[in-house]
């Protein structure tokens, strides 16, 4: 089977790298005031001792509480040390304190978390044990326990506040590397020979990296001030500048020097803040950037169609049976680059007691077309059609409360994910009934009866217990049932189907075609199938429709589409399908003989 | 590139899984394991497709994955040249990364989105020693192997479209020239015209390259147009195993048959008696009549 069509070309859009994200955080603001806030203040500290001539320690008794002068820029505290001084060194203290704790907690955690999170087994079981154990422990006593012990060292009392941190870091890693470990890059990667420690590395570490980098943001500003707490406690090492000594002096003077609580208070306000915004617009920047595995639905449709194919050849919809007609459907969505246009002026008409096929392959607006009909684009979509004409009313421009009406009520949509689209959080039963009470007024015991009957109708072999189940309770085709019942339970004129058997097993496919198509005709109700199956097609619709990046190429009967299909992407779509390809002989020409022979001979096997 | 097995039994094919069983252990205390696999055999040769075709919950992708040693094999054997490989340890098992690879079937998560093509590529290359420029040579070789522009080896996968996606997860597959690739689902997600072309690649690499696959997939369709010989699995049993075209038209066991007329034809005529035969089919069992087989007989006729 040859196919000369070529596959949609890359898009070689410029696509931002990891690289990007230094430049979008620099676009931000918030973060460039933090950054240049955090790196004067480090500066401040580290120049310390170019910046004042005086001496943090040096106590004189004449300088107590000494207003500013040119001696002491911020005068002097109770014993007479200089302010500005002590707030200079200060900073090296709190700073080296607060990096020393998070390193001590990234140490212990991100190996650790690393190491669970891949090898689960008993080294996770342990090690969250501890972990969760750790997290129980009271940090401020356990402090005040090693410091009485070991003696009133600010570090150490830092090392061990970074041990007591580690947990949270070690579970936010772990959580990370679970859901990473998931992925099938990670198996594939396996399966390619790499070594663990290399998958690690390549695989999974990126992917940690960036929560790593936002906690370790956040821990720094809270390492400052657990830090300043225990010196204000009187806590820290005697002999040190810092911060919360500042405030512990300035606490005793609060009657005669309150400025004195101005210095240190400022300087860790605002340290402990440019922290946590930062931390923020970490976490910003990366969400804007996130490389995402997953398959981006929405975008690939967005770009779908760009170009308007000429217009197709439209049946006039001159009958007086037509339920809907939709003439000249424009929908587009602003993009960076402009608009881009997804469906460019789609006509269609459904007459009652017909089931239309919308078929097209990814991108050709199908799934749109049908949205638009619903009223349910996504708020940033652009609509202008010419025409949506639903039973001799025109439903374009109609407001959200009026097109309510219509929706469910008139016009229902059944989808593709049954799953996702049933509350998880709420009985099936009461999904359904709501919806019937709204629209036909029905008393609630009403309502559970002519749910529990639509149910039935729907070949749910115990209606009583699907209505008591919650949607994690029953299967996917069962759930498709489900929703299908919800769908004609207002009895509609229309019902909209978007690949309503796209996930469902081959079998179940089979029986759900064959429900929708037996209420459709009980209840003479047009239909609109989206799909991209052309067996489906075959099976359930009247007539086709074929859509191709955005624009109709072809509307016909369905024999006739099937017999002579005019348009060449019809007829390309067509010598797609396998159905009547060659089924390849027994084995091929590779296989030796004597192989081949044994195989065949080779077991019997499975029950008969 | 036999490798370092040199004891081949003559007898025996490339790959054999042997009664193989894999069991889950279930939540709950005291409970019995949930076993996924019970008792599975097949036996792939050299240079040949066996499709496993099954719906889901069957088990036919833990059987793939039980080859590939990433699922565990409470009992049975799985056996490459004759040697068994289930039950490795991770470091005797990299060494099998020379024979057997993979291509899963989501295009869109089996590619690490922050890795360059050419690193997507050259990574299990450089594992096995290669060096750098031997690798980006072999890189550009296999981009044009599976039909894609030698620039996509600066990209990312994300600008890629899914069947060019899957071009790339095959590229890799085959990068160390492997003896068996288990394929699993992976046209599934991809549109119709783009699932065409890309079997076509499949069946083109197979008979350039001599590679044998197992061809995991739902889509009986799918199955009869790349495979030699068809599996079908249904509750982590194979139910019915035969040459593609028997299987694929005129299947015995009822299971089969269901599923082939469950699967719809491209053609409204055949496909509305198709759907007769299935409703007659499925009243026959309801009314407790034994499976017919002359319903099948009677629908493969014209396909033929």
């Amino acid at each position: 089977m040859t196919l000369p069509q070529p596959e949609a070309t890359a898009h070689t859009a410029a696509v931002p790298g990891r690289a990007g994200l230094l430049r979008r955080l620099l676009r931000s603001p918030v973060a460039v005031t933090c950054l240049v806030l955090l790196v004067l203040i480090s500066l401040a500290g580290l120049f310390a001792p170019l910046l004042t001539g005086q001496d943090p320690a040096h106590t004189s008794l004449t300088d107590s509480l000494a207003p500013m002068s040119g001696k002491h820029p911020l005068g002097g505290d109770g014993v007479g040390r200089d302010v500005l001084a002590r707030l200079l060194y200060g900073t090296r203290t709190s700073l080296l304190g607060a990096l020393l704790a998070v390193a001590v907690a990234l140490v212990i955690g991100v190996p650790a978390g690393l190491v669970a999170g891949y090898y689960r087994k008993w080294f996770d079981a342990v090690s969250s044990w501890l972990a969760n154990l750790l997290m129980a422990v009271p940090a401020i006593i356990v402090l005040l326990v090693v410091m009485s012990a070991v003696g009133q060292n600010t570090y150490i009392a830092m090392a061990v506040f970074g041990v007591l941190m580690s947990p949270g870091v070690f579970r936010l890693i772990r959580a990370s590397v679970i859901s990473v470990r998931e992925e099938l890059y990670v198996d594939a990667a396996r399966v390619s020979g790499l070594a663990d420690p290399r998958i690690i590395r390549r695989h999974i570490l990126p992917v940690v990296q960036a929560p790593t980098v936002i906690q370790a943001a956040q821990m720094l500003g809270l390492g400052i001030v657990i830090q300043s707490g225990l010196e204000f406690l009187g806590l820290g090492s005697a002999d040190q500048a810092s911060w919360g000594s500042m405030l512990n002096d300035a606490f005793a003077n609060i009657y005669t020097r309150p400025v004195l609580m101005v210095w240190p208070g400022v300087a860790l306000a605002v340290t402990v803040a440019a922290f946590g915004l930062l931390g923020n617009a970490l976490r910003d920047a990366l969400d804007g950037s996130a490389v995402k595995a997953r398959r981006p639905r929405g975008a690939a449709r967005k770009r779908a169609a760009e170009k308007k194919a000429p217009s197709a050849t439209h049946e006039t919809s001159g009958a007086d049976d037509a339920l809907l007609v939709l003439e000249g459907l424009k929908v587009s969505y602003p993009t960076a680059e402009g608009e881009k246009t997804v469906v460019g002026g789609v006509s269609l008409t459904v007459r009652r007691g017909e089931v239309l096929g919308l078929v097209g392959e990814s991108g050709s607006g199908k799934s749109q077309t049908a949205f638009a009909v619903l009223g349910l684009l996504p708020r940033e979509a652009r609509v202008s059609s010419g025409r949506l004409v639903f039973d001799g009313k025109e439903l374009a421009g109609l407001g959200r409360a009026e097109m309510n009406r219509y929706r469910g009520r008139r016009i229902a949509y059944v989808p593709q994910e049954p799953m996702s689209n049933l509350d998880p959080s709420f009985r099936i039963g009461s999904q359904l009934v709501e919806p019937v009470r709204r629209h036909l007024g029905l008393s609630a015991a009403e309502a559970r009866a002519k749910t529990l009957g639509l149910l039935e109708r729907v070949g749910i072999a115990d209606p009583e217990r699907v209505f008591d189940s919650y949607p994690h309770q029953i299967s996917g085709g069962m759930a498709q049932r489900v929703l299908i019942a919800g769908a004609v339970s207002c009895e509609p004129d229309l019902l909209i189907a978007d690949e309503p058997t796209t996930a469902l097993d081959v079998t179940v496919q089979a029986e759900v075609l064959d429900l929708i198509r037996s209420l459709q005709r009980e209840r003479n109700m047009g239909v609109i199938l989206v799909t991209h199956d052309f067996g489906v097609v075959a099976d359930i619709c009247d007539r086709v429709t074929v859509m191709q990046t955005g624009a109709v190429v072809e509307s016909a009967p369905v024999r006739q589409l099937f017999a002579e299909p005019r348009h060449p992407y019809t007829r390309m779509l067509l010598s797609s399908t396998l159905e009547d390809a060659e089924p390849r002989s027994a084995l091929g020409p590779a296989v030796p003989a004597s192989v081949a022979t044994s195989m065949n001979t080779a077991r019997q096997e499975g029950p008969a | 590139m036999t490798g370092t097995l040199d004891k081949e039994l003559p007898a025996e094919p490339l790959l054999v899984a042997d009664d193989v069983v894999v069991e889950y252990p279930s939540k709950g205390w005291r409970k019995p394991p949930f076993r996924v696999l019970k008792g599975v055999s097949i036996a792939i040769g050299a240079g040949e497709t066996l499709g496993l075709v099954g719906e889901s919950g069957s088990g036919k992708t833990t059987l793939g994955r039980a080859v590939l040693g990433l699922a565990p094999v409470t009992s049975g054997t799985v056996r490459y040249r004759g040697k068994v490989i289930s039950g490795l340890g991770r470091k005797e098992r990299r060494a099998l990364s020379d024979d057997i690879q993979v291509v899963f079937q989501d295009p869109y998560t089996s590619l690490n989105p922050a890795m360059t093509v050419t690193d997507v590529l050259s990574e299990p290359l450089r594992v096995a020693g290669t060096s750098r420029t031997e690798a980006e040579k072999r890189v550009k070789d296999l981009l044009d192997q599976v039909r894609l522009p030698a620039d996509a080896g600066e990209r990312l996968p994300r600008e890629f479209s899914g069947g060019q996606r899957q071009r790339i997860a095959i590229a890799r597959a085959l990068s160390r020239d492997p003896r068996v690739v288990v394929c699993d689902e992976p046209v599934s997600a991809l549109d119709l015209s783009t699932q065409a072309r890309v079997l076509d690649l499949f069946v083109e690499i197979q008979e350039r390259t001599g590679v044998a696959y197992l061809f995991v997939t739902h889509d009986l369709s799918v199955v009869r147009h790349i495979s030699h010989r068809v599996a079908v699995m249904c509750g982590g049993e194979i139910v019915e195993t035969g040459d593609a075209a028997t299987v694929t038209t005129a299947p015995e066991h009822p299971y089969t048959q269901r599923l082939l007329l469950a699967a719809p034809v491209p053609d409204p005529g055949r496909q509305a008696e198709r759907r007769a035969e299935r409703h007659r089919l499925a009243a026959a069992m309801a009314a407790g009549t034994s499976s017919n087989t002359s319903v099948i007989a009677s629908t493969s006729g014209d396909r033929a």
